[in-house]
């Protein structure tokens, strides 16, 4: 039995915690064991129900960010020096804050087992946004499900609070002291800034590799799903998140830290502006909470055949960057993937980055995802397109397919085909049939083969028809 | 007026069983199943699991000093297999141990040996069996024999419909303690505490007295927790009386989904026949019910499919069979309208197929034959206070249908990839169980001598907010404010005999026995006061918010003085009093009776969008006019017709339970079993009540509620089918539910694939 405990120091609530405790605990068995704060709930431990949602409050660069997460996929050694809010945390003593009234007016609650998830991952968004808008408002709750309500009530609710209340301003440090004004917050977020930065000045060095290391974790929306009761009984190594750029640009050449999250990727102004269309596509990617911890080396690494951040980026040809104690290596993307679930990868290689090169200013992007429940949901297929046009010919094309493949798939043979042709619908027509030879689909919970093939054929001929509107005829197409 | 429930939830405050604090020496159990569907049990090795670290002990059959017997219509279900497994996570053995890891870890060392038997797993392979598990029923009206002759058209056909996973969000979970005197404590997140309690005395062998079970809250039940809560909690009670500790028991979420039953799918055979001008003549069905490898309360669902066959329409002359298959999957089990859906959509899907043969729109089929007042139902009895038509025609005029329907069509004309379709969806539901016996309740009320009162009833409060309606009551008869009232938890000591909370009768039954409780108190009360007042006509008092009046001016009793006086007086403060239905019969030999107290009624416009090129769709409006009789209360009762409508969207479309060919669930997850999540909530949801309906039957004039709105939810998929059609004319709609993307891609595509096969054509 493994005995790897860990200092961690943070605070939750209202109150400071210093712990020596096996650093891949879950945030949701400390808070609901240890501390006995039971509002927040266990449904699913998968992080598909969000009843288990809380805030981490963190600093960065001085200021503080709060984020929402899943608890339940959340190790404790990453709450070192972050505040920890719970829904015990946002009581106010005698009443209940705008947003739990809202709930309750609106029939936003019947069983109670989800609402505190919900109302956690709003007071997230009025905390986050730097104006509230109600689409995005309601988008913040795409990581909760309640299966009593059919969400109507909460819909209502969250548009009675923004009703109510709208604030237009990004300083943290005033939006917080607002929200206390006006009694979404207790009294104590005041000081929460200053506590941490006290918190930081003492903290313990970061945990470390070692040849006992059994699981690497980092956002752990993988590992803790899999692997949860073996990883509190496990060596475990944390990657932590570095200070430094995540996401950088050098002359075209763009590279992308291994432990970037997908909201990383999201809200990062490089990202949009090659991309103007990125949080469309991300936007369904798991739900908000995973994407605040889902990184880019972790669906990578996890191999999944429809992972969606590594079929966005072999349709870059993108190469990845590794690195162990000795030696640094470089393999394209989309030779690293060998079989189902195995890699061109050492067990003590990290993935460090990932970067991509675009040179042309004029090329064409697209991403597409199918899944059974549009958002918060695996894909059945999803692909994505990179294209160069050249006096009306296909210069270069890029092109990647998950969900039909034991890999994610470079479609190469299809990239062969569709190479210094038109884009017309003859040639697409036939493109798709070679790539019908291409892939190998399978039957499972996602879809049958028979349906993956069709949909794969409609999602390539759905980037055709988003990129070449005039030139391809939907119904000649179809 | 605070809904204490929901003040509660907001601030995380409410107590789920697992929240409760652990007493001391609590030991966690954790269950070893099944691995395979159909098979008999060679051996068991036990020696590894019980080495494992944290280990007390592992229950098998053998430990069992009772019956090893759980069925509760039928006694055909064991709690631990010894012999033979009939499904996949079928439980076998018990393992305690001091954490729930530890117990789940010494879970996988059991060995166990296995001669496997061949599984069935659809209900018309079960049938031409002969696995059974009761003999057919049929319910019949008229002569459809004769009938058919008379038709202009006659349409045969299948329907079928899927299972449905509750997923109600907190998970099965138990809680027992060993009390002295052999007896046990069990808290349970059952919706049937008399169940726990009667199975409980079975399986120990002690008597029903011995056994005390309570319930504080459910996070979520949906007939999921109505009989299958009690395995679970019978468990932990046998894990405590074998220990003499407490043992703890919740599932996690993969092993609920794992082990327990679902709504029942149904694969039926139709035949309807239909007279040029729309009339439907005649009717017959024969439903397939995939009831899994035990009975539970199968029999008493396909009843209920028998009693909804005709759903909102008068048909003359009708003949339905309903045959219980008996399969190796999960035993299916209740599910919000029980029985009832399935029904209607074998109806409805009939409707659709006459109407495409007949080249005209399914709602003029629908609007057509929709129940008149006095018209008969199969089973006997006649349509009362019949909202049907009047829930139709308000609606048609809310969305001012004939512009709507031009709106549709011009989109349809003016866009090629993405079409609309819509559906109109009427529903007829009875309220009363079908087992008359069951609809009856008792209500304990308590006044303390601060004036507070307590209330204890048989109702479980699974987020219906049947609490609140409950104090509602209390309050109302009393008349004093709602916080002085409080309902208790459900506790067989203190509701004995119960019924479950089920069949969306909970407020009515225990309402009305509450009422009548309620009443036996007040007249103490106002008689003894009456006799201190010298007033004879007890009419001149009456109280009114808090304070007693006479001839309409307040006394000096206020509430409490009132409460004080009564007891001083040596009056009782308590009573306890009982209800039962009055009026309803069935006779269970000829098919015939007055089955339901009332029926409710309502009707739907569901209007979906579907993008053709990828096969995805969403449901954008909808639109409803629900008969809700005097709603006691408006806020509770939109709640629950919002939710019942999305959970029948999603049983409709996304929400698939696929078992592989041995019979294992493979949707066993949240991220695999998908259900509706807030982007598939249609933007527009407009509920409208129905107004001026009056319900003597229900309490306080008010309608039951939890169920009938789910079944809105199958206009969806026929909103769905017409979008298809508006894309491709010709396209077979199968009338196979859950219209999940991949249906609706294949239906759009697979004839152009057979003719363009996804096979390259040219060598380039
Ligand atoms: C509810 C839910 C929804 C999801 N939805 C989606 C979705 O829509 N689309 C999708 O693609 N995925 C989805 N996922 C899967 C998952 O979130 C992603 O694969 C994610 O990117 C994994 O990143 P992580 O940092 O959390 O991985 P972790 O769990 O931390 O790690 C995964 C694997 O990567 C390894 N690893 C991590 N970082 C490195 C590194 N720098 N170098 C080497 N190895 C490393 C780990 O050792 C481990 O083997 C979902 C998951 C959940 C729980
Ligand atoms: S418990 Fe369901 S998301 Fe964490
Ligand atoms: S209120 Fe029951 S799950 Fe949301």
């Amino acid at each position: 039995m493994n005995t790897q405990l860990k200092n961690i120091k943070f605070i939750c609530n209202d109150s400071d915690v210093e712990i020596n405790i096996h650093p891949g605990t879950t945030v949701l068995d400390f808070i609901r064991n240890t501390l006995r704060l039971t509002g927040t709930k266990e449904g699913c431990r998968e992080g598909d129900c969000g009843a288990c949602t809380i805030l981490i409050g963190e600093l960065i660069n001085n200021r503080l960010i709060y984020s929402s997460a899943n608890s339940c996929l959340l190790p404790m050694g990453h709450m070192n020096g972050k505040h920890l809010v719970t829904i015990e945390g946002l009581n106010l003593k005698k009443t209940l804050n705008p947003v739990q009234q809202a709930f309750v007016d609106e029939g936003g609650t019947q069983c109670g087992f989800c609402t505190p998830g919900f109302i956690i991952s709003l007071t997230g968004y009025l905390l986050n946004a730097n104006n509230y808008i109600l689409s995005d408002a309601v988008n913040s709750l795409d990581g909760n499900i309640c299966r009593c309500t059919g969400h109507i009530g909460i819909k209502r609710a969250v548009e009675k609070i923004l009703q109510n209340f709208q604030y237009a301003n990004n300083n943290e440090t005033e939006k917080i002291l607002l929200l206390i004004e006006n009694n979404f917050l207790p009294e104590y977020f005041k000081n929460i800034l200053n506590r941490l930065k006290e918190i930081s000045l003492s903290l313990k060095e970061e945990f470390k590799a070692t040849e006992k290391s059994k699981y690497i974790v980092s956002g752990g929306t993988d590992l803790f799903v899999q692997k949860w009761d073996d990883i509190i009984n496990s060596d475990i190594v944390l990657i932590n998140k570095s200070k430094e750029k995540l996401i950088t640009e050098v002359d075209g050449k763009f590279f992308i830290m291994g432990e970037a999250t997908v909201s990383d990727l999201i809200n990062s102004e490089i990202i949009k502006s090659i991309f103007p269309d990125i949080k469309n596509y991300f936007n369904l990617f798991g739900s908000l909470p995973i994407r605040n911890r889902a990184t880019v080396a972790g669906n990578i690494v996890n191999a999944s055949p429809i992972g969606d951040i590594t079929c966005f980026l072999l349709a870059l040809n993108a190469t990845v960057h590794l690195s162990n104690e000795s030696l640094k290596r470089t393999v394209p993307l989309k030779d690293f993937f060998k079989g189902y679930k195995s890699l061109d990868k050492a067990p003590d290689e990290l993935i460090e980055s990932v970067s991509f090169e675009i040179t042309s200013e004029k090329f064409l992007f697209n991403f597409e995802k199918v899944s059974r429940r549009t958002y918060l949901d695996i894909a059945s297929v999803n692909s994505s397109v990179y294209l160069e046009i050249l006096n009306g010919e296909i210069k270069e094309i890029h092109l990647s397919a998950g969900g039909v493949a034991p890999i994610p798939l470079y479609l190469k043979k299809t990239r062969n085909f569709l190479l210094n042709k038109k884009p017309e619908v003859d040639i697409i027509i036939d493109g798709a049939a070679i790539l019908n030879e291409e892939i190998s689909p399978i039957s499972d919970a996602r879809g049958s083969a028979e349906y993956k093939r069709l949909l794969l054929r409609q999602l390539f001929y759905a980037h055709f028809l988003k990129l070449f509107p005039e030139i391809i005829n939907a119904e000649e197409l179809l | 007026m605070k809904n204490y429930d929901s003040y509660q939830h907001v601030r995380g405050e409410s107590l789920f069983l697992d929240d409760l604090t652990s007493p001391e020496g609590v030991l966690h159990a954790a269950i070893f199943s099944s691995p395979i569907a159909h098979g008999l049990i060679k051996t068991i090795d036990f020696h590894e699991a019980l080495n494992s670290s944290g280990v007390i002990a592992i229950l098998s059959a053998k430990d069992i000093p009772g019956e090893n017997q759980i069925g509760g219509i039928i006694p055909d279900e064991v709690l631990l297999a010894s012999e033979k497994v009939d499904y996949i996570g079928q439980p076998i053995a018990l393992v305690i141990a001091d954490s729930y890891l530890n117990a789940k870890k010494a879970s996988n060392k059991i060995k166990i040996n296995l001669e496997k038997l061949p599984p069935i797993f659809d209900p018309r392979e079960a049938f031409r069996n002969n696995s059974l598990i009761i003999p057919s029923r049929t319910f019949e009206i008229g002569d459809v024999e004769r009938a058919w002759k008379s038709c202009d058209l006659i349409i045969e056909g299948t329907a079928d419909s899927g299972g449905q996973e509750h997923l109600y969000l907190e998970t099965q979970a138990a809680l027992a303690y060993p009390q002295e005197g052999n007896k046990i404590k069990i808290i349970s997140s059952t919706q049937s505490p008399t169940a726990v309690q009667r199975t409980t005395a079975r399986i120990l062998a002690i008597k029903m007295n011995q056994v005390e079970v309570d319930v504080t809250r459910l996070g979520g039940g949906f007939g999921g927790k109505e009989d299958q809560a009690t395995a679970w909690a019978v468990m932990a009670a046998l894990g405590a009386y074998k220990m003499k500790a407490p043992v703890k028991l919740v599932l996690k979420r993969n092993d609920d989904m794992r082990m327990t039953g679902k709504r029942h799918p149904y694969s039926s055979d139709f035949k309807i026949g239909l007279t040029n001008d729309l009339k439907i003549l005649a009717y017959e069905v024969t439903f397939y019910q995939n009831a899994g490898a035990a009975a539970d309360l199968s029999p008493a669902i396909l009843e209920r499919t028998l009693f909804h066959t005709t759903n909102s329409y008068f048909i003359p002359n009708v003949k339905a069979t309903g045959i219980s298959c008996k399969t190796n999957l999960p035993p299916n089990t209740a599910f919000r309208g029980f029985g009832g859906p399935q029904a209607m959509f074998v109806i409805e899907s009939a409707i659709f197929k006459a109407a495409e043969k007949l080249g005209v729109d399914p709602f003029e089929i629908q609007e057509k034959n929709l129940l008149n007042e006095g018209d008969e139902f199969p089973f006997g009895q006649r349509a009362e206070n019949c909202n049907a038509r009047k829930t139709w025609n308000e609606l048609k005029r809310k969305i001012n249908f004939e512009k709507t329907k031009v709106n549709i069509r011009n989109f349809n004309q003016e866009n090629n990839l993405i079409k609309k379709g819509f559906a109109l969806m009427p529903i007829c539901f009875g309220i009363s169980f079908t087992n008359t016996l069951m609809n009856q309740a008792n209500a304990l009320v308590h006044i303390y001598t601060d004036g507070s009162v307590g209330i204890s009833t048989a109702a479980v409060e699974m987020g219906q907010g049947v609490n609140h309606k409950l104090r509602q009551v209390a309050a109302e008869l009393f008349s004093i404010d709602l916080e002085k009232v409080s309902i208790e938890s459900t506790n067989t000591t203190r509701s004995a005999n119960t019924s479950p909370t089920a069949a969306s009768s909970a407020a009515d039954l225990n309402g009305k026995a509450l009422e009548n409780a309620c009443r036996i108190i007040l007249d103490r009360i106002i008689t003894n006061i009456a006799r201190e007042l010298k007033v004879d006509d007890l009419k001149r008092l009456l109280i009114k918010k808090n304070i007693l009046l006479l001839d309409n001016k307040p006394t000096e009793f206020t509430w409490e003085k009132l409460i004080q006086k009564t007891y001083t007086d040596r009056v009782s403060l308590s009573a306890q009093a009982y209800y039962a239905t009055p009026g309803i019969y069935f006779n269970r030999n000829i098919n015939k009776g007055k089955a339901f107290a009332y029926h409710v009624y309502g009707t739907a416009f569901i209007e979906t969008a579907l993008d053709c090129l990828r096969g995805i769709y969403k449901i954008t409006d909808v639109k409803i006019v629900h008969d809700f009789g005097k709603s006691l209360n408006p806020v509770i009762d939109k709640g629950q017709a919002e939710g019942a409508l999305i959970q029948g969207l999603g049983w409709m479309t996304i929400e698939e339970v696929i078992y592989d060919e041995r019979g294992k669930l493979i949707t066993d997850t949240l991220s695999t079993y998908k259900v509706p999540d807030l982007h598939f909530t249609p933007d527009k949801v407009e509920i409208n009540f129905l107004e001026d309906s009056e319900n003597p039957m229900g309490i306080f004039n008010s309608k039951a509620i939890g169920e009938p709105p789910l079944m809105y939810g199958i206009g969806g998929y026929f909103a769905i089918a017409n979008a298809i059609k508006a894309f491709k004319q010709d396209t077979n709609i199968d009338c196979k539910a859950p219209m999940t993307p991949e249906k609706v891609l294949i239906s759009l595509y697979s004839e152009s694939i057979k003719q363009k096969p996804l096979k390259i054509t040219k060598e380039s």
